[in-house]
């Protein structure tokens, strides 16, 4: 049990972006609100983009910003710095989240102009008639 | 502009092209279609040019804005690379013939909007096409789908709910493959294809690994819809704007299966997908078998022609995703000619029933009837595609299908090539009913058995895309051996 929970205290990011992933998971599932699912959508996304960052963190290291002159005359200790490079490609990742957002909230408003409901039952009712 | 950076600029065209309809289409609709064509024109002439290039010299290495790899983003262009942004450039090109007429149609005022996503969605598509670096893959990829969710969403009645369901799924797919490239860069600390490969060579059979491979080939099962994985595909395809599905059907999911291959060879090798868990290969050309007997069974039930050609489509992802798996040369030539002319096909099918809709307005397979008299070349070039996806010689379907089977048998695979069969037979069965129902005259009443016979055919803005696709089928067919011995078994990549 000791082995487990230290396991567990070990690794915590990873256990904190698995159960945010499953919690987009289920609202994405099981909620019947549109826009639910897309709330869903965006924790799922999160989720990720927390699991990228966490993976750039070193213990003790700064802010990556680096003096070009000391870096020049006594060279880079990477160990003080934390990786910067998953942390970029989390911009893109957002943006490309944003624009999936976007676009789904552009489709969710013409859903609701056509059928005057967010609510996946009604909507399939009105369908079925 | 120097030649030699041409490749670049069959993706930099129609991105350029997007904008460039955008602003010129506010000012007068006249300039959405000629600037729209010549854009793509342009990108089907170059990548002419470029595939005699990487067939000639080999592959080309090209590296954005001199960034070395592997820190700066690499586009390498091989052999299958350029024969697929040929296939991506001619069949957005004639698709867009079709795509003009029709948006004019159903979108009136909107076309500059329009063909602004579609250009992007091309470009988008020709960079995957290209691209070396695993996380320039999931941006593009995600540039093609945001497109796509637009375009579905344009359309009329239930497509708005189609796009969100698929924007739901779609997302969710690029989600696992972004978080597969996550855990292999955790293993290699690099995103560049090439480097991964070499990286990766000692670190065969770790868990990590196996974890990414796994969540990158369920990521892109869910964007190119395999079967358990397709329930998004048959509403969004089906209630599309006209416009939107005679490019996005044919390409999408093919471009998807292309990336398959290139996950499988480019980053991993076929010696670690393949060979190293053999029941997990067998296991997914089981689960092919599967999808292709369910989507064709499911095919039969519908009673809406574009409806059943989604499903047709779920199906033949199906037969390209065993031919991939079978694991041998024959199998792997059946699933890239397949890709070929799967697009093809689907093209073909589209335009026709884009063709029949113009006229008709509805797609139901019961108002089909006395159509061959109606209009006779529509329908003429509909039973060439037809014949191609059931497999008649010698229209391209049967040549892709006959290496697949090869493979299959070769790989003791006999439960695919039973469901290759049977997915034969129901296409046949599907598309003589419809022969069937069109080849009879309507029942009119009688005293009207003299009426005389009124040819309407669609306008030719749609007729001439769809007979030069016919053709094509008869073309690619006969010259299939030249296409594999020439490109394919050159584009085969290595260690195979």
């Amino acid at each position: 049990m000791h082995a487990i929970i230290a396991e567990i205290i070990a690794k915590y990011n990873y256990w904190i972006y698995v159960v945010l992933m499953m919690i987009g998971f289920y609202a994405m599932i099981g909620k019947r609100n549109l826009v639910k699912k897309l709330i869903g959508l965006n924790i799922f996304q999160t989720a990720i983009i927390l699991f990228f960052v966490s993976t750039g963190v070193k213990r003790g290291g700064g802010i990556p910003i680096v003096d070009k002159h000391e870096a020049l005359l006594h060279g880079v200790d990477v160990a003080k710095f934390v990786n910067p490079l998953p942390h970029v490609l989390m911009l893109t990742a957002i943006v490309v989240g944003v624009s999936v957002t976007g676009v789904a909230l552009a489709i969710l408003l013409r859903i609701y102009r056509e059928y005057g409901t967010l609510e996946e039952d009604e909507i399939l009712e009105k369908l079925g008639r | 502009m120097t030649s030699s950076n041409l490749h670049l600029y069959i993706l930099a065209a129609p991105l350029l092209g997007a904008f460039a309809v955008n602003l010129a289409g506010r000012v007068s609709r006249r300039w959405v279609a000629p600037l729209t064509l010549g854009v793509l024109a342009f990108s089907t002439a170059a990548s002419i040019v470029v595939l005699g290039r990487v067939l000639q010299e080999g592959t080309i290495h090209y590296t954005v804005g001199n960034w070395r790899p592997p820190y700066g983003i690499e586009l390498v262009i091989d052999p299958l690379g350029a024969l697929m942004l040929l296939l991506i450039s001619a069949v957005a090109l004639t698709a867009t013939f079709s795509a003009v007429a029709s948006v004019a149609r159903d979108l009136p005022g909107r076309e500059h909007l329009f063909f602004a996503m579609y250009l992007i969605l091309i470009a988008g598509l020709t960079g995957l096409a290209m691209t070396g670096d695993a996380f320039n893959l999931y941006v593009l990829l995600e540039i093609t789908s945001i497109t796509t969710y637009g375009l579905i969403g344009m359309g009329s009645g239930r497509a708005p709910l189609s796009s969100f369901i698929y924007i739901i799924m779609g997302s969710i797919g690029a989600c696992f493959y972004l978080l597969g490239v996550g855990y292999l860069y955790l293993l290699t600390g690099s995103l560049n294809m090439a480097d991964i490969a070499r990286i990766l060579q000692g670190l065969h059979g770790t868990a990590a690994l196996a974890t990414a491979f796994a969540f990158i080939l369920v990521g892109l099962w869910i964007k190119m819809a395999f079967f358990p994985l397709h329930g998004w595909l048959p509403n969004a395809y089906a209630m599309a704007p006209t416009g939107a599905s005679v490019m996005v059907a044919p390409l999408m999911t093919k471009v998807t299966v292309f990336l398959m291959i290139r996950v499988i060879f480019s980053i991993f090798s076929p010696a670690y997908a393949f060979f190293q868990h053999p029941e997990v290969q067998a296991g997914i050309v089981w689960a092919a078998a599967l999808a292709i007997v369910c989507a064709s069974a499911l095919a039969l039930a519908q009673r809406d022609l574009r409806r059943m050609l989604t499903y047709i489509i779920v199906a033949e992802v199906g037969y390209m995703v065993g031919g991939v798996w079978l694991a041998n040369t024959q199998g792997m030539t059946g699933a890239i000619l397949h890709i070929v002319n799967d697009a093809l096909m689907t093209l073909c099918l589209f335009l026709a029933a884009a063709a029949i809709s113009s006229r008709t307005g509805s797609l139901e397979l019961a108002g089909l009837r006395g159509l061959y008299r109606r209009m006779p070349v529509t329908m003429a070039a509909f039973t060439v595609g037809a014949f191609s996806m059931i497999g008649i010689p010698p229209t391209c379907g049967f040549f892709s299908k006959w290496y697949l089977i090869l493979g299959g048998v070769e790989a003791g695979q006999w439960g695919y090539v039973g469901a290759l069969l049977f997915s034969s037979l129901v296409n046949a069965v599907l598309f003589f009913r419809i022969i069937e129902i069109a080849f009879f005259p309507g029942d009119s009443g009688p005293g009207h058995e003299h009426e005389k016979i009124v040819i309407a055919e669609a306008p030719m803005m749609m007729l001439n895309p769809l007979v030069v696709t016919a053709i094509a089928l008869i073309a690619v067919g006969l010259w299939s051996g030249p296409l594999v011995r020439g490109i394919i078994q050159v584009a085969i990549p290595g260690g195979f």
